[in-house]
């Protein structure tokens, strides 16, 4: 199989699944009988984006990309981490706390503090997976159940500890010298492009060079292709379930740092909840490819922000492209299923005419 | 009511069913060839052989799961062509799986109308035709119990009626007995015997040769894809049958030269593995093997072969006993440190414990020696190590693809084999252990892994050989242990022993 018919084979299956959501998507809007009709919708969401919706595409994607990230380590091994939602807010609170504390001086208050939301979320996640080792419970359900948990906790320990402002709740503001500065690519009201964005260029790296180049990788695909494989193979399966949860949950963990320390500067009503779910959607998408999830994460944060005109200029709600989201998310699952079975046929097609086949008859 | 009695009132009359030169072939694997059944009118007829003998195929071709390449099904004399299972449910034909199709949190009658909603409703009248049927064989079912409430007998039986509800006349068992009981299997051929009185013929297939000499009226024997013989029960002893099953014929004397040495590079004293609910699956197992030793293992299937080799490997823990490797105690080591150390394992199902189907070749290369040269340079894949060495396996093994990038999925099973005992025997092992290593493969891969097995002993392997295959025992082995109920029984030279021999000891000496 040559690399271009490989390359053709990976980007199949996504560019079906878009098409089919565009093709739901309208349906969906001509069905609910919009004044404005399918094409204004596609000529809004479609325009070149505003210099500010630039920049707020590039800071979602940077953290759907690291929800994704977060999400894909699990999947690629047979882990389905529901619980990115829960580990991220708990891992934000946390580096919150501790950053709004201002124990240490400027940027190693922030390095410190990323480093905290990586253990925090990884020893959430590590609840789930240390359950599933010992006891034989299921994931799905383990940080389903954590999420809600963290949800409450977090909600007591604010309200125990945070700083009540009118009717609102939020952890201490972070010293200035610990707030990072963005880089404006437009003018000044178009917004920063957040620095921190960048764990997610160094995440994305990691996360292909640990898949493709170290056996801890290969460990981790092998157990998620066949766990009796694995097993056969010399791989503890065990162990492998607790290190990816944690490795999932540290990730999970950095998920809203950039838009912390880049905008925030305190857990509250800014915190951004949700990307977690965004982030199962966007590994799903891209097919828990390092590559393949930065379009997903892309698309993903273009057609949520592209959106938001629809409201000003439309009769359309801004949620029709949850429809498009969702809709691209299924079809995809669908559409790689197909591709992976054409593939599948081909390659047999071309082991059947390789050199000298097998005509020998059975003799008993 | 008389004048609209229900079909399971009267007796029926089962067509004689044929199979005539049946042959099927998967890309590499002819899984049958001149495949011949006559299955006469109310009987019982068992179909026996080993696992891979090509059962599960032929029985798919009669239930119209699959289609054949050759030959021709014969019903009632009329030569029939099965798309799909409801041809076969038209003339007549159904089949109860190994595995039940039944939803739980249904009723019994509700499971039986399922998909047959147009035969009877799925109101009184089905509920009648239901009670009507399982009155008239005895099996005593409600139709208003939920399926989660009924035991496996139960289960069965109720599997069985909703082949009969359907009007099936013919009836396919596949293993009916594996999953039962003493006294389940007995009220089991009870209701087979009720079937046949009134009319119905069941093709029974089976490797528990005891049960078979039991219930059935005539038997066919299969092995290697194709039928073997025919025996009557009356006239057969269960050892002529078990030489039928695993063949008699003794291969043409190996001019191979002896190559055992007095060193011991593995042996396991008292080894006892117990299952969760403490029984034994292995008892006081014990034996040596020299450098350069081929050991072979016979047994029936199910007799602790699976249970010893994950035991050797380190996939289970041992309860009692040890195991050395040369003259290190390797009890306590897991998988990864045996394979490091130089064991090479080939495993029984080589696509659930040998590969990553959905991965290419060259990544295959790399399973089972993640943390050795040429995969890996410390903590990392070395991929151009790997993908070399790949290459170099499906040269010098004959590996028929085109090239290290395919899936292993698109191999056949004899390439797939080739490429696993290639691997295997890369890095210099000392240990092999080859379990059923030729299972499911064409003839010409099987002369070369029986090839590649001899070359191992001869460079100075210690090789333990598990086969259901009492040729490929006799002719590889330098000595043969037999394995029953978890214990070893008997031990043979393979120069002298004959089949007969074996097949006696296989299932406890008596006939």
């Amino acid at each position: 199989m040559n690399t271009l018919r490989r390359i053709g084979f990976a980007v199949l299956a996504p560019v079906i699944a878009v098409l089919i959501a565009m093709a739901a998507t309208s349906l969906v809007i001509v069905a609910t009988g919009s004044e404005s009709g399918v094409g204004d919708f596609w000529n809004i969401i479609l325009s070149k984006p505003s210099d500010r919706i630039m920049v707020d595409i590039v800071n979602q994607t940077g953290m759907i990309y690291l929800s994704a990230v977060a999400a894909a380590v699990g999947f690629r091994m047979g882990l389905f981490n529901i619980g990115v939602e829960g580990q991220y807010a708990m891992g934000s609170f946390a580096a919150a706390s501790f950053a709004g504390g201002a124990f240490l001086p400027g940027f190693l208050n922030v390095f410190v503090s990323l480093v905290i939301a990586v253990v925090v979320g990884a020893l959430w996640a590590g609840i789930a997976g240390i359950l599933r080792t010992t006891r034989g419970v299921s994931e799905v359900i383990s940080t389903i159940m954590l999420n809600a948990i963290a949800g409450i906790l977090i909600g007591y320990l604010i309200d125990q500890y945070g700083i009540h402002g009118g009717n609102s709740v939020r952890t201490k503001v972070i010293p200035e010298g610990s707030q990072v500065p963005g880089w404006a690519p437009f003018d000044v009201a178009s917004g920063e492009i957040w620095t921190l964005g960048l764990i997610a260029v160094f995440v994305g790296i990691g996360f292909w060079v640990l898949l493709n180049r170290t056996r801890f990788g290969f460990d981790l695909r092998a157990t998620g292709a066949s766990q009796t494989a694995a097993v056969a193979s010399g791989i503890k399966v065990n162990r492998m379930v607790f290190i990816s949860m944690l490795i999932s949950g540290g990730v999970a963990g950095l998920i809203w740092m950039p838009a912390f320390f880049g905008d925030a500067y305190s857990y509250g009503t800014t915190f951004q909840a949700g990307l977690g779910f965004t982030g199962i959607a966007v590994a799903l998408l891209g097919r828990n490819q390092p590559v393949g999830m930065v379009f997903g994460a892309l698309l993903f944060a273009f057609l949520t922000a592209q959106s938001n005109s629809l409201t000003l200029l439309t009769d359309i709600s801004a949620s029709v492209v949850q429809i498009t989201q969702g809709v691209a998310v299924l079809a995809v699952v669908v559409a790689y299923e197909l591709v992976r079975r054409a593939r599948v046929r081909i390659e047999q097609r071309a082991v059947a005419q390789a050199p000298h086949v097998q005509t020998e008859e059975v003799t008993a | 009511m008389a004048a609209a009695a229900p079909a399971a009132e009267q007796d029926v009359s089962a067509p004689e069913v044929k199979l005539v030169g049946i042959g099927k072939r998967f890309p590499g694997v002819i899984a049958n060839h001149d495949v011949e059944v006559t299955i006469r009118s109310a009987t019982v007829h068992a179909l026996v052989g080993e696992n891979g003998a090509g059962k599960s195929t032929l029985m798919k071709i009669l239930y119209g799961v699959q289609k054949p390449d050759d030959g021709e099904i014969l019903v009632g004399g009329e030569p029939r062509v099965f798309k799909s299972p409801s041809d076969a449910i038209a003339v007549g034909i159904g089949m109860v799986f190994q595995h039940f199709m039944l939803a739980d949190n249904l009723t019994a009658l509700e499971n039986v109308v399922l998909g047959a909603e147009k035969l009877h409703g799925i109101g009184d009248v089905a509920s009648r035709e239901f009670t009507a049927i399982s009155e008239r064989y005895g099996f005593g079912l409600d139709p208003d119990v939920l399926v989660e409430r009924l035991g496996v007998a139960d289960r069965q039986r109720l599997e069985i009626l909703k082949v009969l509800y359907r009007g099936a006349h013919v009836i396919i068992l596949d293993e009916p007995t594996a999953v039962l009981v003493p006294q389940e299997v007995d009220s089991l051929f009870e209701n087979l015997r009720d079937l046949r009185s009134h009319g119905h013929s069941v093709l029974f297939i089976s490797h528990k040769l005891d049960e078979v000499l039991a219930i059935a009226d005539d038997i066919t024997v299969m092995r290697r894809g194709t039928t073997v013989g025919e025996a009557e029960p009356g006239k057969v002893t269960k050892r002529q049958l078990a030489e039928m099953m695993v063949g008699s014929e003794l291969p043409s004397p190996e001019a191979t030269e002896n190559t055992v040495t007095d060193v011991v590079q593995l042996s396991l004293q008292d080894v006892t593995l117990t299952d969760e609910f403490g029984r034994n699956l292995l008892t006081d197992l014990s034996f040596e093997i020299h450098k350069g030793e081929v050991l072979g293992i016979a047994g029936v299937e199910g007799n602790g072969q699976a249970e010893l080799v994950e035991t050797v490997m380190g996939m289970r823990d041992a309860n009692a006993g040890t195991i050395r490797l040369g003259d290190r105690d390797v009890t306590e080591w897991n998988t990864r440190r045996l394979r490091e150390a130089g064991i090479a394992y080939i495993p029984e199902d080589r696509q659930r414990h040998g590969l990553l189907l959905d991965s290419p070749l060259w990544e295959n290369r790399i399973l089972g020696h993640q943390t050795q040269a040429p995969s890996a340079v410390g903590p990392w894949i070395n991929r151009g190590g790997a993908r070399e060495d790949a290459g170099r396996i499906v040269r010098e093994y004959d590996v028929r693809t085109p090239g290290i990038d395919t899936l292993a999925r698109a191999l056949s099973g004899g390439n797939q084999q080739k490429f696993i005992v290639g691997r295997e025997m890369s890095g210099d092992p000392v240990v092999l252990i080859a379990s059923h290593p030729t299972r499911g493969v064409d003839v010409g891969a099987q002369a070369a892994i029986w090839d590649h097995i001899r070359r191992a002993r001869r460079e100075g392997l210690a090789v333990l050989l598990i086969s259901a295959d009492l040729d490929e025992l006799i002719g590889l082995s330098d000595r043969i242990e037999v394995i029953l109920r978890g214990r070893l029984v008997a031990s043979f030279d393979p120069a002298t022993v004959t089949p007969q021999d074996l097949g006696s000891a296989m299932t406890g000496g008596g006939d």
